[in-house]
């Protein structure tokens, strides 16, 4: 059925309507409106055989997801950013301990400085601790790929993060499709883990693996990633079957035939890439844009298939390496081992800084032309970056940085004593 | 004929196989259909006071549940010498997460017990003082605000004992451990404030607060048998003596649980929705010397030249326990 | 693509105003696509809404930079912040205001607009009139209909009707409607 509502609100109702056993919660921006959606739910009766339980921290909500999903409940939590990093160790240990958790992420960055705005650190911060990650472009691919989420969880004992971007998604209202419970049901069969802790049949979950069989344990779980490889683009088909739609895959191409630029994205930038892309087009340019979803497993070969005819291709991402480069760039690279072709690396949108057509079209066209450098930081303000470079040169004590920029900018706040 | 007044104790608190009582009046450790949940293979020291402590109370919490018991465990001595891969001592459904989490986790089960239709499965979390009151403090906190149907059972041996006797906000004044070393002018632990986790589970108002020690298995079967007939949040706390990390002798184990007991420096008592409701008297008062001298943990307290003042404080709180919770006997 | 922009302050309904704009919009079977430019919870700081409205799928994701239409449901905003920033000279501009367009200083301003695409409305009266609370967005929904022709009135009304309960939502209903014919005879008196 058609609707026109909050991105947060729609993923609220996917959850709804994938049936979830114990749903814990704790409040951070710009998750938020997501799990309160489905506390009203609970309350009111409409979301039934569901717990809701209000946790007192991130690490706890994934710990009572882990409790819940070890003892054979469907269970879900939400975080970003902070609240992310919080629950760290417990992203971990559910990945290692091969539970089927699915947690959304409502991207946003990470501090000092504090900022509550998207930009994808939180989830890259986490790329290596065995979750699958999937990232949405659109509201309805989020409500979509959780849907997708429990199912590909459930069958290879895995747990899924789904990423959207905060405030761009989250709280944005848009037009979806959402399914009708007997679909999701045809789509997504009841929970039925392979151990569970059960009096009938006592296990003991969790021991200390020493280095006799850890790198074994380890390789499995690569394995089972390599794995999600295939069964990604198979659920997607089967929901595209069965729904009637594109969502998820491992990688979704716009217009890369012929191609001479492709454009490298996650998320919902997308979007505005193909705008551009569309534009660019129209005025005779060759150039397309691939759009990332799923990043763990990261897609080498569809990426390799999908790139490798290009003259360049400029990856775009929402995150970097400090002191490295690109972190996506990385994986692309990886993924054209061997391939000869000019390769730009653009942070953009770090902290929320809004990722305009207009910029955008500037940085494809100098990219036509080659004359990028190899990383790019997307609509740097030089004069900030070099009024502070030039104050550190002349100063021993540098300090934080920001507080420094506000100085020079003179912000009332930051004239304390 | 002189007449002279005969007191006559019973001996079946401290007879853990009393075969002077009915069947159905033995504990749960003498009879023969005791679960024993923590089985023998684990790796734990020679006279541990924490698998006597876990063995008793899951033994316990089985029968009274009729075995039907799902048990969380936090990162510590317990879960490492119970679970060396690929073995397990554990004959009931056990996990373990991580250190701090293990309250979280167990609510996280309820919940599944509670979602699943499976009512009469309960859950058991436990975890040593490090994993309890330090790191799991938060998510233990959380528990109990919620209410959640979980019995939290805490083994206090009053340090980080399986990373090698670091100290805890559990560890007494005056203890040498490996990061209170028992040198310059302060030697061992500070005297601090104290952290009387008991006490702050019952200003959460919880249904059942209980201490318990290994020294009298009955009472501690007593108690948590009663916490497993109570639905919410229940905390009991055990003391443990740990012979490695005490510097005491592995057969003493029980004497120096007793002798902590009868000091006054670990007092038993019970709590509900956060008044104290009922005490264990101590019959024969001793000071708190009989209890230190056993444990060279507190060696340099002793000596040649005593450290009078400093077990005098150990006395003095001692004392006041005994006044806080009515604990004078006859 | 019609895109617009809303400026007002936090507490003033601006966000639920482009919601409820992208609402009827949707209802009218057209893709749209509304959301706040983020900031914390802080009431009456600046805060600014967008809504895109077209027939096919919308996909960008930036803020509305060259609006179509602004609406302006705070004018002490006025003269403090660039309110009409990329505003194309075909666009419509409606003003939350008892005063008009001389009266607020902007007369200069406005004259590299058309005319009949101009309009100062007192929002936050008729709010108080009809909903006894100073929040002027459902009655500038009411007026954004009139002088765009963008949307109808009726699913600007059901608009309200899915965003409030049904007492609220009758009084906004009332307050739109209002606003709508008064919008609309003024633009007959432009016309005139």
């Amino acid at each position: 059925m058609l609707k026109q509502i909050e991105g947060s609100r729609a993923v609220a109702e996917a959850i709804a309507l994938s049936r979830p056993q114990v749903i814990c919660a704790y409040p951070i921006t710009p998750q938020t409106h997501i799990v309160e959606g489905l506390g009203e739910m609970v309350k009111a009766g409409e979301l039934t055989d569901c717990e809701f339980i209000n946790v007192e921290s991130e690490f706890a909500a994934l710990s009572v997801a882990i409790g819940a999903s070890a003892a054979g409940a469907r269970a879900y939590t939400a975080t970003s950013s902070q609240g992310l990093l919080f629950m760290a160790e417990a992203v971990y240990n559910a990945a290692g301990l091969g539970l089927p958790i699915v947690m959304t992420i409502g991207n946003r960055a990470i501090g000092a400085p504090i900022n509550i705005w998207n930009d994808h650190s939180d989830s890259m911060s986490m790329r290596d601790a065995g979750w699958i990650q999937l990232f949405a472009e659109t509201n309805q691919e989020a409500l979509d790929l959780h849907i997708q989420a429990f199912r590909l969880a459930e069958e290879l004992s895995c747990p899924v993060m789904v990423c959207m971007d905060g405030f761009i998604l989250t709280h944005a209202y848009d037009r979806v499709d959402m399914p009708a419970q007997e679909q999701v049901d045809a789509f997504l069969p009841p929970f039925e883990p392979r151990q569970v802790l059960d009096t009938a049949r006592p296990v003991s979950i969790g021991a200390m693996v020493g280095p006799e069989a850890f790198m074994e344990v380890r390789y499995l779980a690569h394995h089972k990633q390599l794995r999600a490889l295939q069964l990604i683009p198979q659920l997607s088909a089967e929901f595209k079957q069965q729904f009637g739609r594109d969502s998820g895959g491992l990688i979704r191409t716009y217009r890369t035939e012929g191609a001479e630029t492709i454009v490298v994205a996650l998320g919902s930038v997308n979007g505005t890439v193909q705008e551009v892309v569309d534009e660019m087009r129209d005025a005779g340019t060759a150039i397309g844009s691939v759009g990332i979803c799923s990043f763990r497993p990261f897609p080498l070969v569809a990426l390799r298939d999908a790139l490798q005819q290009a003259k360049r291709v400029v990856v775009l991402e929402k995150c970097f390496a400090v002191g490295l480069g690109g972190i996506v760039s990385d994986g692309v690279r990886n993924a054209l081992s061997g391939i000869q072709l000019k390769g730009y690396t653009v942070v953009a949108g770090l902290g929320g800084r809004s990722i305009t057509q207009a910029s955008l079209r500037q940085l494809f066209e100098d990219a036509g032309a080659d004359e990028l450098e190899q990383m790019t930081f997307l609509d740097l303000n030089a004069d900030m970056v070099s009024g502070e470079l030039e104050r550190e040169t002349h100063g021993r004590r540098t300090g934080p940085t920001a507080e420094a920029i506000l100085r020079r900018l003179g912000t009332v706040g930051s004239q304390v004593g | 004929m002189e007449l002279q007044t005969v007191k006559f104790y019973q001996t079946g608190t401290f007879t853990v196989g009393n075969r002077l009582l009915a069947e159905n009046e033995r504990s749960v450790q003498a009879n023969m259909e005791r679960t024993n949940s923590l089985n023998s293979g684990h790796r734990a020291c020679q006279g541990c006071g924490e698998a006597l402590g876990a063995r008793y109370a899951i033994d316990a919490a089985m029968r009274a549940t009729n075995s039907r018991i799902i048990a969380v465990n936090a990162t510590g001595c317990l879960e490492v010498f119970s679970t060396p891969y690929p073995e397990t001592s554990w004959q009931i459904p056990w996990i373990h997460s991580l250190f701090g989490n293990a309250a979280a986790v167990a609510s996280g089960v309820a919940a599944a017990m509670r979602v699943t239709g499976k009512n009469d499965v309960r859950v058991i979390a436990q975890g040593g003082d490090g994993g309890t009151t330090d790191i799991g403090f938060g998510c233990l906190s959380g528990m109990f605000e919620r209410n959640d149907d979980v019995l939290y059972i805490c083994y206090d041996n009053e340090a980080y004992m399986n990373t090698g006797v670091q100290r805890s906000s559990a560890t007494p004044p005056a203890a040498r451990t490996a990061t209170t070393p028992a040198v310059g002018p302060d030697p061992g632990n500070v005297a601090g404030t104290g952290k009387n986790v008991p006490l702050i589970a019952m200003a959460h108002n919880i249904p059942y607060v209980a201490t318990a020690s290994v020294a009298n298995l009955r009472d501690l079967e007593f108690k948590v048998t009663k916490a497993m007939g109570i639905r919410g949040a229940r905390y009991i706390h055990i003391h443990v003596p740990c012979p490695l990390g005490w510097g005491s002798a592995p057969a003493d184990t029980i004497r120096i649980a007793r002798l902590a007991v009868e000091s006054g420096l670990f007092p038993l008592f019970e709590a509900e929705y956060g008044e104290v409701t009922g005490r264990t008297k101590i019959r024969q008062r001793v000071p708190v010397d009989e209890y230190l001298k056993l444990q060279k943990r507190f060696a340099h307290l002793f000596g040649k030249q005593p450290d009078t003042a400093r077990i005098a404080q150990i006395q003095a709180t001692a004392d006041r326990s005994i006044a806080r919770f009515g604990l004078n006997g006859d | 693509m019609f895109q617009i922009r809303i400026h007002g302050r936090g507490g003033q309904g601006v966000v639920s105003g482009a919601e409820m704009l992208s609402v009827a919009a949707f209802l009218e079977g057209r893709f749209a696509q509304a959301f706040p430019s983020f900031g914390s919870e802080r009431m009456g700081a600046p805060v600014m809404a967008f809504c895109r409205i077209d027939d096919r799928e919308i996909r960008l994701r930036e803020p509305v930079i060259t609006p179509d239409a602004l609406i302006i449901q705070d004018p002490t905003l006025l003269h403090q912040v660039d309110l009409f920033h990329g505003l194309s000279p075909d666009g419509y501009i409606l003003i939350n205001s008892t005063r008009g367009f001389e009266a607020l200083g902007l007369s200069e301003f406005t004259r590299r607009f058309r005319a009949p695409r101009l309009c100062t409305l007192p929002a936050t009266e008729i709010a108080m009139k009809h909903v006894g609370r100073p929040v002027p967005n459902a009655a500038l929904l009411g007026g954004f209909a009139a002088i765009s022709g963008e949307i109808r009135l009726a699913s600007v009304v059901a608009a309200i009707r899915e965003k409030f309960p049904a007492a609220i939502a009758e009084k906004n209903v009332a307050a739109a409607t209002e606003s709508h014919a008064l919008v609309a005879a003024a633009r007959e008196g432009i016309h005139a």
